[in-house]
Order: structure tokens, then C-alpha cells, then sequence
């Protein structure tokens, strides 16, 4: 009997402790399981900005929907979207779980601009017309009239300047708008539909940032509500082509058409009402299912789907919208700080050393192009630098050993008796990282660099930055605009990589000083050639977003973000 | 006997204070915390470190740690576990709103494991034949050992994605619950027939079972009307350990099947280093272990006469030398 009755107690006083250790296990599991899928690759929940390129565009959603939408799309319906994150908060402002929040949040709010994705022009939106000061410093806008609010108030100068004013407040609460904004002074109304947006300096990528759902025009009553408790979407009201109908946290977002919508922007097709009834967004974690729910007919289009996937549901017939993610690819930076790579020499060797090439066959598949620049080709101001990007061991090594890196009895080099040994971290994003990562690092051994590779969590990998503790870092981050190299190598902005060059922070700083897209584009081609020149920055692959249709699915298309465009075209049947 | 029960009141609020205090120095003693795993992604971008340190400060971040604890402790003592930082709703009302839905997986589970781990123990103990009831007894440490999720990803490659029967995602209607409470049941089912297979060879074993063998009763009848009731009573112990197994599987589980829950709602809150929603978890889960433990601990004198005609003197003995 003293059996049974001691039992209990070790029971609950190690259940206490069990519960931590048992949950932390099951979290470590699912941490395993879910690794591989977070196949929105983008580090950057920033949201602001968007771009594309004609080039990539014909290389991209051409895949997409299957046969041509010939036919008159039929009206009504339900399309059931599988995503694979929560939208935590539905608040157009705030940051959300990232792309997957940005293609719920774009159905219901529109913006002053449109990013054509066909071009990467910045074209009419909410505003019909717009002009920047030379000095990048005051914007004018004209609303299109007779647009309303989905409360049914008008969309006026004022709500622009409220919305605006309101961002300004909340400060990095909104995250992914407050960087649109900086410098902002006010937004002087100088009419019912006309207003100036004015900065205390440059910002040259305003125009663009206004395309992005983060500034978003939102109605006063929305204003009106605390911005901490605006993440339920309730009573948080755009003027979109679709209305909140409900949000289960973790569970569904459903949104019903709005009845008399016609403001679309002049690159769809069809800019009025949308055709289906009914969105349902349904928050499905395991890339497995997504696929596997997509093949038995549960639902009728899915994100986030996984490169080793992609060839199989194309060879079921199923249809692939698929477009390269503007922005900062994939590659290698180096922390300048840190003694060995502060060489140039040494980051040569390390660009001529990678065989990208080999790291997109081997990682990934041909949906993902090898990098051309550190900007991805369908960022507007990209400019090719394949020239000067080139596998080559054998200069890599001629540079080391010019540099006075002898190779020891094991082929790893040294000099002074310092081992050539790389700390490289990277963050579990995308599925591929670890393998691309493992190819580079036999090829950086090939020529006598030891690369060792560290992993971790987001907190984990910027306290490590701060320290200066990793020599490279492996990431990208998608931004349809050029000025993610300022906000990523510019010692004005976070300037993690101590990147300490006065010819780019020139380039970077003047593309942000204009808002005339030829200049900007010129001092981005310039910035882009020191990047990759210098080797500061590696580039080794593009990402590509992949969404998968029902073949019954038709006019699901990806904006110039690569993010999920308003379904106003999409259909059934 | 009242004595004994503010005892047991007294641990359970130890366990609760302990489990708090530990989980608040870890999920700290990470690095970060829920405004730089937010603000991460954007590291690279224009957010000044006053904007930053404003959102801190905002949070009450920025205090010093001891004064946290100790604010967060006295509004938890009043029942206010805070708000989550992510969407800025009260933690109890999400924990209210995870709960039906992992009540009703974990329920379901509940009953398959009782049965087909009760009936795997039976089976094994009660069949002539050795090789079977060897064959048997091997499959809980299997039931243990395979992970919750690719067992789940099967069982939606078999049964929802290949054969229509079951919806691979959401809470709704009782076919949701179906697979998910499978996965679930595995290890629970195994813990349970192990136990059970032990202690009902133990009970077959006993001068008793000799005895009412003796008395002529058949193979069957010795073992559900003898050893069964006596074997049923360490299963109970584990009871605990069957709810903390059920409440951290769902976190898998609820992944795999796309459904809403406590599950969930963890593995959310841990990857944003929502740490007012992960404490509230932490305190939730303590709470319902000590509940359940004390519920089995009332429960044994129901179940075995003995242990009610035992003076509370004996009782308290019994306690002190745990």
C-alpha cells in the first residue's frame, strides 16, 4: 500500500517541473519539424517597399495560373487560402508574423500607390497623382475622389494625415511603417483631397514605400481605437475589396467581398468588385499539409511552398504562381571589424571561392536564379554585375597566398600562427540555408578556409552581431526597392557589418537623396558594383515565393513585393 | 484528514510559486526578449534605438528585473497574468479561448488510452500464448519512442489526403478530433499499458490470485474480478504524468492538424518570446497537475476501501516520509 500512496506526491512535485521540460521538448520537436518549413525565407517583416522588373515577371507567374484566363471569370464562390502563420495582428501598421499577415492584411486595405509589378513603376492608386520636391523632402498628393472607407466614411486629405500621424506616435510599435517614415515632420492638408507629406530629410524611396500595405490609408474610427488593441481587426477599416468578416487566432481569417468597390489600380484586370464571394484564409503550419490539403481538394491555393515540393505539384497538373523575391539576396557579408575579414584580399578569396552556381543546383532547384548583384534582378535599380562575380579556386588561392596565408599539414591556412577559421551564422528562415551553407563551406575548404557554421534564434543571432562575434552572415532580405543596401550596409542604419567606406556610404546615402528614379538608379548601380567589388557582401542566390493553385483557380497573382496582390482578379471554375 | 488537506494546499502553492518564479528566470535568462524578436526581422532598417528603447520602457522592459518579477507576481496573485505582447489581449481570456479545443482532443485521448492501453495490458496478461503477450508487451516502449508529428503526418496521408475521411485542418465538428486524438492517445496508450501490464503480473503473482485460482475461478474471472481492481490503483498514480503528457503533445499535435488550442498558443508564444503568454501557460499547466494529483490523492480511499480505515495519524506518517 505505500506504494500507491507515495506515488502521487513524486507525481505532482514532478509534474511541476515536467510540465517545462515536457513542453520545452515537445517545442524542440516541433522547432525540428517545423524548420525546414518556414518557406517565407524573408528575414524582413519589413513591409514597406515592393519592385519588380519586367524580366522576372515574364520568367514568373508566365508559370503561374495555369492556361490563359480567356474565358469570363465566374463570379462567386469561396477560395480557401492555406498560410502557414498566424497574422497575429490585422492592424495595416503594425508588423504581423510577416508575408503571410501582409497577404490577409493587402485584401483589405488599399494604398496611395500601386508598384506595378510589371514594370517596378510606382503608379496610381488611392492617389491619382503625385510629385516629389527635387530634394526628396515634401511629396504631393491628389486623392482620387469618391473612395470610401468600408464604414462607409469618405477617404479625404484628412485621413491620409491621420493615418500618417497616427504611425508617427506609435513609433516602433509600427515597425513596418515607422521606417517609411523617417524624418517625418508633418502632412500639411491643403485641400479635401490634396496633401504634402513632409520630411526633415531625404527620403527618396517614399514614393514607393507608399505602395506597401504598411501606409495604408486607414478611417478615423479605426484612429479611434487603441493602437495595442487594434491586432483583432475589429473595427479596423480600410478602404479594400474585401471586408474583415472574422479572425480565430491560429485557426481562420474570412473576409467577404465589398459590394461597390471600384478604385483598383490600372494593373489588374479587372479593377472593380471582386469576382469571388468569400476569402478564407486557413492557418495550416506543416508545409506537408499545405501540399497535401491542396492535392485532396481541401483547400484551393496554399503559401509558403517548399522548393522540394514545387516540381511534384506541377507534375500533378496543379498550378504554380511563382515570382523572384525583389531585394537583398542570398549571400555572404562580412563584419568588417573582425580582423581576417576586414582584408580584402581575404573576401575575394572567399566570392571567387563559392561556386553559386553549384549552391542553387545542389540547395534549391531552377525556380531560384543564381545572383547576378546583391540586389535581386527584379529589384528596380539592379544592375548586373556578373562580371565581375566568378568561380575561381585558383585565384583564391593566389590571393591568400599573397596575402600570406599559408596552408598547414591539414590544408586549413594560417598566418602568424592565426588559423583561417571563419565563424559564419545563419538563421533557420529557409529550409535550404544549412544545405547551401555546408556546400560553401567544402568549397571555402577546398582553397584553405576553415568555415565554421553557428545557428540560432533571431535574439540570439543579433546579440552575436552586436558582439561582433561572427566573421560572415548568411541571409537575404526581400525589399522591392534598392534601398534595402542603405538600411543594410550603410554606416547611417543599423550598420551591423561596420562597414566603414566613404565611396558607399556615398552611393547608398545619395540614392536615398532623390526621388528621381534615373539618379537613384545610378547611385545604386555604383553602390552594387563596390559591394560586390569590395566583396563586402557575397551574393549567391535569389529567393523565389511560390503559391500552388487548384487547377480551377485562376487570376491569383504576386504583386511587386512577390507578396500576395488583392484577389480582385481571382476566380473559380 | 484536514490537516493532511492543507498540506496538500500548502505544496500546491509552492509547486504553482515554483513553477512561475522558474519559468520567468528563463524565459529572461534568454537573450532578447519579446520587442528585439519582433523588431528583429527589421534589424537592418531605420528603427532608431530611441524608438526602440521607447517601446521598452513602453512594456515596463526596461525595469530591472527584480521589479518585474515582483510586479508581474502580485498581478498574478490577483488573477491578472497580463497581456500578450503580440496582440495585446489578456492572457487569460486566450487561455479561455485555447481550452475547450485541447480539452477536446486531450479528452479523446483520455478514453482511447484507457482503452487500448488497458486493453493491450489485459490481452498480454490474460493469453496462453507467450510469444503474443511478449509481442505485446513490446509495443508500448514503440508507442513512446515514435514522434507525435510524423505519426500525425501519417495518419493525414492515410486518412485525410488519400482516403477522404477525416478534414486535415481546423476545430470543426467531431471528425476534427478523430486523428488528432490518435496521434495524441500513442504515448499516453503505451504509459498506461506498461504500468498496467506490470502491476496486474505483479497482482497475477500474489498468494490471492493463487487462492481464488485455487477456489476453481476461471482464468478470466481472476483476472478482471482479482487483479484488475488491485492492478488499477498504480496506474492511477500516473495520472499526472498522463495530463502533462497530454498538454505537451497537443503542442505538436495541434501543429500537425492545423488546429487552434493551448498547443498552439505555446508554441506561438515561445517563438515570438511572448513571455507573459508562456507564464500564463507555465502557471496553467502547474495548476492543472497539482488539481489532478490532489483529485487522484482524494480519489484512493474511494477505490480501496483500506486506505479509508487507516487512522489520519497513519496518513500524515505516510506523508512525512516522502
Amino acid at each position: 500500500m505505500k506504494f500507491t500512496r507515495t506515488a502521487p506526491r513524486t507525481g505532482a512535485t514532478a509534474s511541476g517541473r515536467g510540465i517545462l521540460t515536457a513542453s520545452l521538448a515537445g517545442l524542440a520537436l516541433l522547432l525540428a519539424a517545423c524548420g525546414s518549413d518556414s518557406s517565407n525565407a524573408d528575414t524582413s517583416t519589413k513591409a514597406p517597399t515592393q519592385g519588380t522588373d519586367p524580366v522576372s515577371l515574364a520568367a514568373g507567374s508566365a508559370t503561374g495560373t495555369p492556361t490563359a484566363d480567356t474565358a469570363a471569370p465566374v463570379a462567386g464562390g469561396t477560395l480557401t487560402f492555406a498560410v502557414a502563420n498566424d497574422p497575429i495582428s490585422l492592424n495595416p501598421s503594425s508588423t504581423g508574423s510577416g508575408n503571410d499577415t501582409l497577404y490577409v492584411t493587402r485584401q483589405l486595405f488599399d494604398s496611395l500607390t500601386e508598384q506595378d509589378p510589371a514594370t517596378g513603376d510606382v503608379i496610381p492608386w488611392l492617389a491619382k497623382s503625385f510629385k516629389a520636391s527635387d530634394d526628396a523632402k515634401s511629396f504631393e498628393f491628389t486623392l482620387r475622389p469618391g473612395v470610401t472607407f468600408s464604414d462607409g466614411t469618405p477617404l479625404t486629405a484628412a485621413s491620409v494625415k491621420a493615418t500618417f500621424d497616427d504611425i508617427n506616435t506609435a513609433g516602433a510599435k509600427a515597425a513596418s511603417a515607422i521606417v517609411a517614415l523617417a524624418g517625418y515632420t508633418e502632412t500639411e492638408v491643403t485641400g479635401d483631397l490634396t496633401f504634402t507629406v513632409k520630411f526633415s530629410e531625404p527620403n527618396g524611396s517614399f514614393l514607393q514605400a507608399t505602395s506597401a500595405i504598411a501606409l495604408a490609408p486607414v478611417a478615423a474610427s479605426t484612429l479611434a481605437i487603441p493602437y495595442d488593441d487594434r491586432a483583432s481587426g475589429v473595427g479596423v477599416v480600410g478602404t479594400g475589396p474585401f471586408t474583415l468578416d472574422h479572425y480565430t487566432k491560429n485557426n481562420e481569417v474570412v473576409l467577404k467581398k465589398r459590394t461597390g468597390y471600384n478604385w483598383g489600380p490600372a494593373d489588374r484586370t479587372n479593377t472593380g468588385e471582386a469576382h469571388l464571394d468569400q476569402v478564407v484564409f486557413k492557418i495550416v503550419p506543416e508545409s506537408g499539409v499545405r501540399t497535401g490539403s491542396l492535392e485532396s481538394g481541401q483547400v484551393q491555393v496554399i503559401g509558403g511552398v517548399a522548393p522540394q515540393d514545387i516540381s511534384g505539384l506541377k507534375d500533378s497538373g496543379f498550378g504554380l504562381v511563382v515570382r523572384p523575391n525583389p531585394g537583398l539576396t542570398f549571400g555572404l557579408t562580412a563584419n568588417v571589424s573582425r580582423p581576417i575579414v576586414g582584408d580584402l584580399a581575404v573576401r575575394q578569396a572567399i566570392a571567387h571561392a563559392v561556386n553559386a552556381t553549384d549552391v542553387r543546383d545542389t540547395a534549391l532547384n531552377e525556380y531560384f536564379k543564381v545572383a547576378t548583384s546583391s540586389l535581386a534582378a527584379n529589384t528596380p535599380g539592379w544592375a548586373d554585375q556578373s562580371a565581375l562575380i566568378s568561380f575561381d579556386p585558383e585565384k583564391s588561392k593566389a590571393l591568400l597566398d599573397a596575402a600570406g596565408w599559408v596552408p598547414g599539414p591539414d590544408g586549413i591556412r594560417a598566418k602568424d600562427g592565426v588559423p583561417l577559421h571563419l565563424l559564419t551564422a545563419y538563421i533557420s528562415n529557409f529550409g535550404p540555408n544549412q544545405t547551401a551553407l555546408e556546400l560553401v563551406q567544402q568549397e571555402l575548404k577546398d582553397v584553405g578556409i576553415d568555415v565554421e557554421l553557428w545557428t540560432g534564434t533571431v535574439p540570439d543571432l543579433l546579440a552575436g552581431q552586436q558582439e561582433g562575434k561572427f566573421d560572415l552572415i548568411w541571409g537575404n532580405s526581400s525589399r522591392a526597392d534598392g534601398d534595402v543596401l542603405r538600411t543594410t550596409f550603410s554606416s547611417v542604419a543599423s550598420n551591423y557589418y561596420k562597414i566603414d567606406d566613404k565611396e558607399l556610404d556615398a552611393a547608398l546615402i545619395g540614392q536615398q537623396s532623390t526621388a528621381d528614379p534615373a539618379k537613384r538608379n545610378a547611385f545604386l548601380a555604383t553602390a552594387q558594383k563596390i559591394l560586390v567589388e569590395k566583396a563586402y557582401q557575397v551574393p549567391v542566390h535569389e529567393l523565389t515565393t511560390v503559391l500552388g493553385t487548384a487547377k480551377n483557380v485562376h487570376g491569383v497573382v504576386l504583386g511587386a513585393d512577390s507578396r500576395l496582390s488583392q484577389l480582385t482578379d481571382a476566380s473559380i471554375g | 484528514m484536514g490537516g493532511y488537506l492543507a498540506r496538500r494546499l500548502g505544496q500546491a502553492v509552492l509547486v504553482l510559486w515554483a513553477a512561475y518564479t522558474v519559468s520567468f528566470l528563463v524565459l529572461y535568462a534568454l537573450p532578447g526578449d519579446a520587442v528585439d524578436t519582433r523588431l528583429g526581422a527589421d534589424s537592418g532598417s531605420d528603427i532608431t534605438p530611441e524608438q526602440i528603447a521607447a517601446l521598452k520602457s513602453d512594456y515596463g522592459l526596461d525595469r530591472p528585473l527584480v521589479i518585474q518579477y515582483l510586479t508581474q507576481l502580485g498581478r498574478a496573485l490577483g488573477g491578472d497574468l497580463g497581456r500578450s505582447f503580440d496582440n495585446g489581449r489578456p492572457v487569460t481570456s486566450l487561455i479561455a479561448e485555447g481550452l475547450p479545443a485541447t480539452l477536446a482532443i486531450a479528452g479523446a485521448a483520455l478514453v482511447i488510452s484507457v482503452l487500448a492501453g488497458g486493453g493491450l495490458a489485459l490481452l498480454a496478461a490474460g493469453t496462453r500464448h507467450r510469444r503474443l503477450s511478449r509481442f505485446l508487451l513490446n509495443l508500448p516502449p514503440l508507442g513512446v519512442a515514435v514522434p507525435g508529428f510524423w505519426v500525425g503526418l501519417l495518419l493525414l496521408q492515410q486518412f485525410s489526403f488519400r482516403l477522404p475521411i477525416f478534414p486535415a485542418l481546423g476545430n470543426e465538428g467531431l471528425r476534427s478530433i478523430v486523428l488528432p486524438a490518435i496521434t495524441l492517445a500513442l504515448p499516453t496508450s503505451a504509459m498506461i499499458a506498461q504500468l498496467l501490464a506490470k502491476s496486474l503480473s505483479q497482482s497475477l503473482a500474489e498468494p490471492y490470485a493463487d487462492t481464488a485460482r485455487a477456489k476453481g475461478a476461471s482464468r478470466s474471472r481472476v483476472l478482471l474480478r482479482h487483479a484488475l481492481r488491485n492492478a488499477t490503483l498504480p496506474a492511477l498514480t500516473v495520472a499526472g504524468l498522463l495530463t502533462g503528457q497530454l498538454l505537451s503533445g497537443s503542442v505538436v499535435v495541434e501543429t500537425v492538424f492545423s488546429r487552434t488550442g493551448l498547443g498552439r498558443l505555446t508554441a506561438t508564444a515561445v517563438s515570438a518570446q511572448d513571455t507573459a503568454v508562456v507564464q500564463g501557460l507555465v502557471i496553467f499547466g502547474a495548476l492543472v497537475f497539482v488539481l489532478v494529483n490532489l483529485l487522484v490523492d482524494l480519489l484512493y480511499p474511494v477505490l480501496d476501501r483500506r486506505i479509508l480505515r487507516t487512522t489520519p495519524r497513519i496518513l500524515i506518517t505516510a506523508e512525512g516520509r516522502t
